[in-house]
């Protein structure tokens, strides 16, 4: 299947001498949920800019849904949607009358209905005529992605959508992205919120410092990079590690009280049984034991330590 | 052709115009009645006709213009503006819209809001003073031309002005000065030879001169120099907004 945008040699540099972006080449696949996961000022919003047409790019090319962004810019801009980081709205204005806007402004019919529909989706309805300014930080915030939403496109990005969002209206943007999914829409997002990715992505890109570092499927990526650790509980403490056990990948806390052994979950043989039984040779006794596996947010450090 | 795109933005700019009414209509009508009152009625009654115009009808283009090219620079300039300096131009930015749709919108709007509010000067006007309109159709001409130009001005304005500050100074400190200078209140020819050669470095002489001659028939410069030189200024005015699109001057990052 043709990627839904395909971004080839994109560089960016500003007028400061700044180089946001370093020949980034990137595929989002149709109908996916795309993470892109990147510390501040990684260049993931110059990436999205890029692609939306906020920010000229400085070499490569874009295209979206099969139509070059710059050359054929209206069929490209038609097919998205995008609902940046700030919430920039006009204040003055209805719910209604701003998302009715948007739609013009991406040429498409006045259709009440559908507007009807949108803003009962995203639970703005009985907000429709209220002006924006009276509404919430949250509400706000879903007026947006009503505008985003208002032209019908089929690609849409969210940049940060869950930045300084509460725990239950997080979850309730994670059920919508995923409605928005299933409804066939191909969503790209930008977060440093590791639990987010986690929790949303079908892949995953990772960016710093202008480059993609990786892109994967989320559970490839996990476990690939996934390290399970087995803690051990002691009943008495010890001073080191015993002899016996040198080489092992084992390390002792510096109470002397916990053992920890990391191995690759995805082997077959994980050594835990062996483990196991030479230290009850060795006399060593455990109160309790507990595997963690580790999360993306882990892998997501490490990456980019080793990039720095 | 992205006509949904001009009609949005068009309704939006004039739904902000009906917002601020007062501001809008209210203020410019209030100092033209009061110009009226001052130098109409009160003064004007002591000062002799000009071309035999009394004077009270002499000043009504100018002050119509007065008003016009202040107002069309500050709605364009305003209308531009304010989604910059609220962020809401992003939607304008990655919208399907051509750099000429775009404009149609925001200028159709300013310069349709600073012809209606023209209108009302002039009703207001008749109120004071009568007078008649020898070219009507020329006297329509003239208003839309100054106030689509004006308009394209005000634009320049507010791509180009990136705080408050510099979004009244152009108005203040340039528009003002010359459309006083530039024969609202006397003829040209009342000026001492010298200053008659330097006003025709004003823009401004040409817009009103050609304005008056719409009512009254008579001009300081000739009124095919005086459409011409507003052509000249359109289409400077649409040739720099054309590359401030194409460059993305202030506008893209």
């Amino acid at each position: 299947m043709t990627p839904i945008i395909s971004i080839r040699g994109l560089s960016k540099t500003y007028a400061s001498g700044f180089e946001a972006l370093k020949h980034i080449d990137l595929e989002i696949r149709r109908g996916e949920i795309f993470a892109l996961l990147g510390p501040n000022g990684a260049g993931k919003t110059t990436l999205i800019g890029a692609v939306c047409g906020l920010v000229r790019p400085s070499g490569g090319s874009i295209h979206a849904d099969g139509h070059d962004i710059a050359r054929d810019y209206r069929a490209a801009r038609t097919k998205i949607g995008l609902v940046p980081q700030e919430l920039s709205t006009d204040a003055f204005e209805t719910v209604w009358a701003t998302v009715s806007f948007s739609r013009g402004l991406f040429g498409k019919p006045r259709d009440p209905a559908f507007v009807e529909k949108l803003l009962r989706q995203l639970s703005l309805w009985d907000k429709k005529d209220a002006k924006i300014m009276t509404l919430s930080g949250g509400m706000k915030r879903r007026v947006m992605i009503a505008k985003a939403l208002s032209h019908e496109p089929t690609i849409l990005f969210l940049d940060e959508p869950t930045a300084g969002v509460d725990v239950e209206l997080r979850r309730d943007m994670w059920e919508m992205v995923r409605g928005l999914r299933a409804s066939g829409v191909t969503i790209i997002l930008t977060t440093h919120y590791i639990e987010e990715a986690e929790e949303m992505a079908d892949r995953i890109g990772v960016i710093s410092r202008g480059r993609i570092l990786l892109v994967e499927d989320k559970a490839a990526l996990m476990a690939k990079l996934g390290k399970k650790q087995l803690t051990l509980h002691l009943q008495a403490p010890l001073a080191q590690i015993p002899a016996a056990f040198a080489g092992e990948p084992l390390e002792l806390s510096a109470d002397g009280n916990a053992l920890t052994y990391t191995f690759d979950a995805q082997s077959e043989a994980t050594g835990i049984g062996a483990l196991l039984r030479r230290l009850n040779e060795q006399g060593i006794d455990f109160k309790s034991l507990q595997s963690s596996e580790s999360s993306l947010e882990d892998i997501f450090v490490s990456l980019v330590r080793e990039q720095a | 052709m992205n006509f949904y795109a001009i009609r949005a933005i068009y309704r939006f700019e004039m739904a902000r115009f009906g917002r601020t009414l007062m501001q809008s209509l209210a203020s410019p009508v209030l100092s033209t009645s009061l110009y009226f009152i001052v130098f109409g009625t009160a003064i004007g009654s002591r000062i002799g006709a000009i071309d035999g115009i009394s004077y009270g009808a002499f000043i009504i283009p100018g002050l119509v213009m007065l008003s016009l090219l202040s107002e069309s620079i500050s709605n364009a300039s305003f209308g531009i503006y304010m989604p910059k300096f609220t962020g809401t131009i992003y939607e304008l930015l990655s919208a399907p819209v051509s750099w000429a749709e775009a404009l149609v919108g925001y200028v159709g709007a300013a310069a349709s809001k600073s012809m209606i509010l023209g209108a009302l000067i002039l009703v207001t006007a008749r109120l004071f003073v009568p007078y008649e309109i020898a070219h009507p159709f020329w006297m329509v001409a003239f208003l839309a031309l100054t106030a689509v130009t004006f308009s394209l001005f005000g634009f320049i304005i507010g791509v180009w002005a990136d705080g408050f500050e510099k979004l009244q100074i152009v108005p203040l400190m340039v528009i003002t000065p010359l459309t006083f200078l530039g024969g609202s209140f006397y003829s040209i020819n009342m000026l001492p030879p010298l200053w008659q050669k330097i006003a025709l470095i004003n823009p401004v002489v040409y817009l009103i001169s050609g304005f008056r001659w719409s009512f009254y028939g008579v001009s300081d410069v000739h009124v095919g120099v005086s459409a011409a030189m507003i052509g000249v200024f359109l289409v400077a005015c649409l040739l720099l907004i054309r590359w401030i699109f194409k460059s993305g001057y202030r506008l893209r990052n």
